[in-house]
């Protein structure tokens, strides 16, 4: 039943995914290879769209992996399933438990999720570097992607010391499209 | 009776709109997204202080899901309880859903035009950038204790094993014994600290 996996499995996004949309990216990818729904290539297009769209990303990558396989349903199911740990557990703790992110127990754990959280991003985006790259699992260097990488890496963290913040995530994506375009 | 609840409906009215443009114009997710509900609640509308803005972006960050989502539910509740929350958080969603929606019916046929699968190509490479940049950026704010510095080594190496080997071991996994690791560590050096203050 594919509306209640997209609702199991985005409830649990919403629910697990601490800081923010990157660090949904891992969860998010766990569950829709875990079920099949998606495979890597598409999985990366799909986070290049939501990054390049409007809004928050984790709604978007919902709205994405809901429509394509349950429809506009689909779409509304996993968009309402992703949104509704966040709103339930904002009204608790504005009508219930004012005090509870003060309490010393829910600090000492949030001290320890919050570190896991960012070592989980850094690994998920250096193992899709290495994915795009074709270094591993395929075994089939792509030299090409190599040096684009490296160069949008250059350009956008290099930007930083000349510009005050840099150029913006979705000029670096317009960028690298406009780069995909010449090379390949 | 009628003039409040037109009052009302105006307020929800107004928190649909702001929200729904709030959720149209920010770009990258969260923290992009922080700034411009600062500006539009605290400086244009005023609907929250400073002081609450902070109190939101402790509370989004500390707790799961999107945190524009844990934004607008909050200020939503705060100027119109219930109706108000659920409505802010509509406006929030609205915008992105339905250009996603439309997008995901045409990406399939839209990727089968060749120069449009190599600009995906290439922003494949800029994705894998952006998400490195965001750890970056959280581990730089970061304080940078044993705990937090072993923590983070500890799940990185985790889940690039977990990839090499292809185990199923899902990252919520990591999660909660990271959770449940600072538990731990908390009360050890409550108990510890108790015995020195003793002595």
């Amino acid at each position: 039943m594919i509306y209640l996996d997209l609702l199991l499995g985005f409830l649990q996004v919403g629910f697990f995914s601490f800081g923010g949309g990157y660090a949904a990216i891992p969860l998010i990818r766990d569950i829709v290879l875990a079920y099949g729904w998606l495979d890597d290539e598409l999985l990366t297009n799909m986070i290049a769209v939501s990054e390049s769209t409007p809004g928050p990303i984790m709604v978007n990558m919902a709205t994405y992996v809901g429509s394509v396989k349950g429809g506009i349903l689909g779409a509304m199911i996993a968009t309402a399933a992703v949104v509704l740990p966040a709103f339930v557990i904002i009204l608790l703790i504005m009508i219930l438990l004012k005090k509870l992110l003060q309490n010393k127990f829910v600090r000492a754990a949030l001290s320890g999720l919050k570190p896991c959280i960012i070592g989980i991003i850094l690994a998920t985006g250096i193992l899709m570097i290495i994915r795009t790259c074709g270094i591993w699992p395929a075994g089939e260097t792509d030299v090409t992607t190599i040096c684009l990488t490296f160069v949008m890496a250059i350009i956008y963290f290099g930007s930083r010391k000349i510009l005050k913040k840099g150029i913006r995530p979705i000029m670096l994506i317009c960028l690298s499209a406009i780069a995909g375009l010449i090379i390949y | 009776m009628t003039v409040v609840s037109y009052m009302e409906g105006a307020v929800l009215i107004d928190l649909f709109l702001t929200f729904a443009r709030i959720g149209m114009f920010t770009f990258g997710g969260g923290y992009a997204m922080l700034s411009l509900i600062e500006d539009t609640c605290v400086e244009d509308k005023k609907w929250i202080t400073h002081d609450e803005m902070m109190d939101v972006t402790v509370i989004a960050e500390s707790t799961p899901g999107p945190i524009a989502i844990n934004c607008a539910t909050y200020v939503g509740y705060k100027k119109g309880k219930l109706p108000g929350a659920v409505i802010a958080t509509l406006g929030m969603v609205l915008p992105s859903f339905i250009i996603i929606y439309i997008i995901s019916r045409f990406l399939d046929r839209f990727l089968e035009i060749t120069w449009v699968t190599n600009a995906f190509k290439g922003i494949k490479a800029a994705v894998g950038i952006l998400i490195v940049d965001a750890a970056f950026r959280m581990l730089k704010k970061m304080k940078k204790k044993p705990l937090q510095v072993s923590m983070v080594s500890c799940s990185f190496i985790a889940l690039i094993l977990i990839n090499i080997f292809a185990l199923n071991i899902s990252s919520v996994v990591l999660m909660l014994v990271a959770a449940f690791t600072g538990i731990i560590v908390f009360a050890v050096r409550d108990c510890t600290g108790k015995e020195r203050t003793k002595e």
